[in-house]
């Protein structure tokens, strides 16, 4: 099923099966669902077994670069000389994504189980989840559930009576999307300015408090339960050999029923939006489709026949990110359109590399004068040029982020581009 | 419309002291934020979750406001001094973070998302229009204390555009026209 609506393409409901079901969220309902069912499993496994079988599954980070989970988790160090710490990622920010929020909202159990097993195979003694700011009515939900998970024996010290601690802290961010990227993340939990850091010191190295750390997407942790219990070759019934299991959907924009869909990887992305989501409404036509939230590359509409799974998207020239359509029928103003992505990141860049701290504003105010009508041709040629400048050059991939849509948009619809120069 | 976090009635669980709502309407004006018991609680709670003191800033400048409904210098001051940090630290992460109001803001914050997904509904237009049924411009405080307008970025609900935050509650696909039934809601 989907939220808020459901669908006729295959059904696989591994994470989204309770969505809309207000029992779940509840730890007596969400018990009598069968939660908290993976976690003695996991309390009798060894860390090194547990992290074996998430290896196994191939479960790939949610969050958008799609590093695989196991083999994150076994960059941390065997032998703990002290604490380590888990940082489970539920910054959602990126512009075209809202699936973690359904997660926090319809299904925390499932996440706070997914970190705490998690939080056993890297040997942590904290989880601190770092929900965005905004999502107050979301992360008063996933608090009130830690508060009942610790009250039913789940969270804590001896947990199920295993002598095992591990406690989980919901940490609220303040508005800053580059506390999604893992060291800005870790930067803004210690209480500082959001500023992500050059790797090396990789965070399994020196994360969070200096210590071994692990971020890990909210969407990664929650599928961690069901493979730990079903192990790791049920998991690979779904999805590609490259990209296996399921990913949550969140398809916005110009649709007939926009929302948030469970379906396998490797899905059609056409599918996706016109099966799925019933395409434009109204009869207009689509246009373009940003496939994976605003940092990835246009796809024109004949350009959408391509498999929805990490390789199958780099495969069509650009990515699956977060899996987040967001979809402009024809009357869109793709110059406008990326004039107010382009903003987004010129608002949220932390400042710290000229780079992007200049390139993303001077990108948003050229897009504006070409948008009002100002602009000229050399604005062209100053927009590939600041992509070239953006590209791989800053500390973090904020700056690639506008590269992406931006040289897409150029180099699709530079006939938009013209005829508003030439206006 | 999404139901909103509210405070839970029993002593504040530690595992929760970081994550209280604090974009709220029922603000609690404190003199000194650390001169009663709550604000000695909260405090002691937020400490107990981390292994440095640092890490108490973000939770604790939301409890400024929290109970303020922005964060003062004197906050920040106040904050400093529980966290042994500057006051100058202190300054350039609360300004680094939006979700802070450096200046008063009216009892509900209205925040319009006009970001890509909520932009290609129309959410400039439910933005211009909170405005004029607030007769406000962007950023002011209502003449009656009750409302401020702003524009804000990715509110992380593309999917029901378009957006609007108002304190801790959202409100989704809201259309022009149910401006002033939203107001109206509000006291």
């Amino acid at each position: 099923m989907g939220y808020p609506y459901s669908h006729d393409l295959e059904t696989v409901t591994l994470l989204s099966r309770h969505f809309g079901d207000e029992k779940a969220r509840t730890l007596a309902g969400w018990k009598e669902l069968g939660g908290y069912a993976s976690l003695p499993k996991a309390l009798e496994m060894e860390p090194g077994e547990i992290t074996e079988v998430v290896k196994n599954s191939g479960l790939r980070g949610r969050g958008g670069a799609g590093f695989p989970t196991g083999v994150k988790w076994s960059f941390m160090p065997q032998e703990p000389t002290g604490p380590h710490y888990l940082c489970c990622n539920a910054d959602e920010s990126e512009p075209g994504a809202f699936k973690d929020r359904e997660i926090l909202r319809w299904v925390p159990h499932l996440l706070i189980e997914g970190c705490l097993i998690a939080a056993r195979a890297i040997r942590a003694e904290h989880v601190y989840i770092y929900v965005r700011g905004e999502f107050f009515p979301f992360s008063a939900i996933l608090r009130d559930s830690v508060v009942e998970a610790y009250e039913g024996g789940y969270v804590g010290e001896d947990i199920l009576g295993s002598g095992w601690n591990c406690d989980v802290t919901v940490h609220l961010g303040a508005g800053a999307y580059i506390a999604g990227e893992e060291t800005g993340l870790m930067s803004s939990l210690m209480g500082g300015r959001a500023e992500p850091w050059i790797k090396p010191p990789f965070p399994a190295q020196s994360g969070a408090f200096g210590r071994p750390s692990t971020v890990n997407n909210v969407e990664t942790l929650a599928a961690v339960p069901m493979i730990v219990a079903e192990g790791a070759d049920w998991y690979r019934q779904w999805g590609t050999e490259k990209s296996p299991g399921t990913k949550l959907w969140c398809c916005s924009g110009h649709l007939e029923r926009p929302g948030t869909y469970e379906l396998p990887m490797g899905v059609n992305l056409r599918d996706v939006i016109y099966e799925v989501c019933g395409g434009a409404p109204n009869g207009r036509k689509i246009k373009a489709v940003i496939p994976g939230g605003s940092s990835t590359a246009m796809l024109t509409a004949d350009e959408l026949d391509c498999s929805g799974c990490y390789e199958g998207m780099a495969a069509a020239g650009s990515s699956l990110g977060t899996a987040s359509p967001i979809v402009m029928n024809e009357d869109t103003n793709i110059v406008q359109a990326m004039r107010r992505i382009a903003q987004f990141y010129a608002h949220e860049s932390c400042g710290q590399c000229v780079q992007c701290r200049e390139g993303t504003s001077w990108t948003a105010r050229i897009l504006h004068r070409i948008e009002e009508g100002e602009g000229t041709v050399a604005d062209l040629d100053t927009l590939y040029h600041l992509c070239e400048q953006m590209t791989g050059r800053t500390i973090c991939p904020l700056a690639d982020s506008v590269v992406f849509p931006l040289l897409s948009s150029l180099d699709k619809f530079r006939d938009e581009y013209e005829a508003l120069i030439k206006r | 419309m999404t139901d909103t976090g509210d405070q839970v009635k029993k002593p504040l669980h530690p595992a929760a002291a970081s994550s209280q709502p604090f974009q709220v309407a029922d603000i609690r004006p404190v003199e000194r934020l650390f001169d009663d018991e709550e604000g000695r609680d909260r405090l002691e709670k937020v400490l107990s979750r981390y292994p440095e003191k640092r890490a108490a800033l973000l939770p604790m400048l939301g409890y400024a406001q929290e109970r303020n409904g922005w964060v003062s210098d004197q906050s920040m001051e106040e904050v400093a001094a529980a966290l042994d940090l500057t006051p100058a630290y202190v300054r350039s992460v609360a300004t680094f973070y939006t979700m802070y109001n450096k200046h008063p803001v009216g009892r509900h914050l209205i925040q319009v998302c006009t970001c890509i997904s909520c932009h290609l509904d129309e959410a400039e237009e439910v933005f211009e229009r909170f405005l004029s049924e607030t007769g406000t411009r962007a950023g002011e405080i209502s003449e009656d204390g009750k409302f401020t307008v702003i524009e804000a970025e990715c509110l992380g609900a593309c999917g029901f555009a378009t957006a609007v935050q108002v304190n801790d509650r959202y409100f989704e696909n809201v259309s022009p026209d149910q401006v002033p039934a939203i107001l109206d809601e509000l006291d």
